[in-house]
């Protein structure tokens, strides 16, 4: 019988969640790196075992840990994040040049193939890879030095590279998306980039539909149909039909398109789901009701998903990072809160249950399908 | 023998338990003690000093014989009494934040 393994990151360590195939019943394991923030933890499709943890903290920086044996023991492996080349200068906050430095690692994104292979997306924003199980990492420096990076300027959570797509029919082809520069494509294993923000309109920037300065949350994409992706951008659920070439809004009928995370059914490529937030100002649910809201037709049309979650006096956040779906043959559908729990749904949605009432703040969530 | 004293989450990354011994070059400086610390501990590296700039990260600070050394030149030579061993070099996460 399959199982299922979930992979939480929070404000103050990192917890390994077992369940079978009925996901109803689930062992927790953890706190691993107890105290530091984990802003990602994620497994090797090519070796379920292999996994990758981004252990951050404000007073000792950035460690890297991988685990061999599906999280039960863990060794710090390579932290070293420098820049490739001239180091350079984005805007800053205030508007002037500011030079690059690394802050932490956001996310860690592990071969489709290779379990030695992972991209690393990181702050200030840029994209490393290693191709040895992360002794040593190098910056895939096209990106930064796009024309365009000295133009790049951090969201209110700091300039992350949050997000980082493998095109699964082309390893050639990446996606990456960063706060607050937008989306970027590389079709050439990542020597060089272009912009793909077309039909974005931000109204906080000067001119609401350049060409980078977009604050994305979020980027999804089911792999059966790659050339399709999913948005989730600071307001406007948008999506786009040609690998990001444009986008067009989708939010139709959401109580509100503001919100982190964005994801796609395994099984109907059409299939997604948003957690609606109340505004950028407020970032909790509107009225207190925790809300799933799921478009079966890729958009514009949306169905709240209620059963099982909160409907009162609920006032957390889901951070981009914080939900995945599983792959077994009623897919489930998982996802974090920053009040400390996690929620699950074995049915595609349609009701849920919590899994976990008491954690630190959840800052991702990952889940690993196992045989 | 140099003794060091590290906060609980390097304790814990480098999976040691109460203080640390190391055998520092001399003269004993911050950065003769870093350098040992991180030859024993790899997995120390780039917690306490920047890898490439050598300064201390912001939020950690450095007291020897109820000093604060924090600012002090990481090659200037530290107390006799600890380059002897007599009194521990400890390594101290700022009281900040969460």
């Amino acid at each position: 019988m399959s199982k299922v393994r979930l992979l939480v990151g929070t404000r103050k360590g990192a917890f390994v969640l077992n369940s079978d195939g009925k996901r109803k019943t689930w062992k927790i394991s953890g706190p691993f790196f107890g105290g530091w923030a984990v802003y990602h933890i994620k497994g090797s499709p090519a070796d379920p075992s292999r996994i990758y943890a981004s252990q951050t903290s404000d007073w000792f920086g950035q460690i890297i840990q991988r685990s061999d044996d599906g999280g039960r023991t863990w060794e710090p492996a390579s932290n070293q994040f420098k820049y490739q080349g001239r180091t350079g200068k984005h805007l800053w906050y205030d508007g002037k040049p500011h030079p690059w430095e690394f802050k932490r690692v956001w996310h860690l994104e592990p071969s489709l193939t290779d379990p030695d292979t992972v991209y690393a997306g990181v702050e200030d924003a840029a994209l490393f890879k290693t191709t040895n199980g992360a002794k040593t990492w190098a910056e895939i420096s096209g990106l930064r030095q796009h024309k365009s990076g000295s133009q790049w300027m951090p969201g209110a959570g700091g300039m992350g590279l949050h997000t980082i797509l493998l095109d699964p029919r082309d390893p050639q082809r990446i996606y990456i998306a960063i706060s607050a520069a937008g989306v970027f494509r590389t079709d050439d294993g990542g020597k060089t980039w272009k912009p793909v923000n077309k039909g974005l309109r931000s109204e906080f920037m000067p001119n609401p539909t350049a060409e980078v300065g977009h604050c994305v949350h979020r980027i999804a994409m089911h792999p059966s149909n790659p050339d399709v992706l999913f948005m989730q951008k600071h307001w406007d659920v948008m999506r786009s039909d040609n690998a990001g070439d444009s986008w067009t809004e989708v939010s139709g009928n959401l109580p509100t398109d503001f919100g982190f995370p964005i994801d796609v059914h395994a099984h109907e490529p059409q299939t997604i789901f948003v957690v609606p937030i109340k505004s950028d100002s407020e970032h909790y649910p509107p009225d207190g009701k925790l809300r799933v809201y799921r478009s079966r037709s890729g958009g514009k049309e949306w169905q709240a998903l209620t059963k099982g979650l909160p409907q009162r006096d609920c006032y957390v956040n889901v951070l981009r990072d914080a939900m995945a779906v599983d792959k077994l043959d009623s897919c489930g559908i998982y996802f974090g809160t920053t009040g400390g729990q996690v929620y699950a749904s074995s049915d595609s949605g349609n009701s849920w249950q919590c899994i976990v009432h008491d954690f630190p703040a959840v800052l991702s969530v990952e889940v690993q399908t196992l045989k | 023998m140099i003794r060091l004293i590290l906060p609980f989450h390097l304790r814990n990354l480098a999976r040691v338990q109460g203080e640390v011994a190391l055998d520092a070059a001399r003269p004993v400086t911050l950065a003769s003690v870093l350098d040992a610390l991180e030859a024993k501990y790899p997995m120390l590296t780039g917690t306490i000093r920047d890898r490439d700039s050598r300064k201390r990260r912001p939020l950690v600070r450095f007291f020897a014989c109820e000093e604060d050394i924090s600012n002090q030149a990481m090659d200037k030579p530290l107390p006799e009494a600890v380059a002897a061993g007599l009194s521990p070099l400890l390594v101290v996460g700022s009281v900040a934040g969460g």
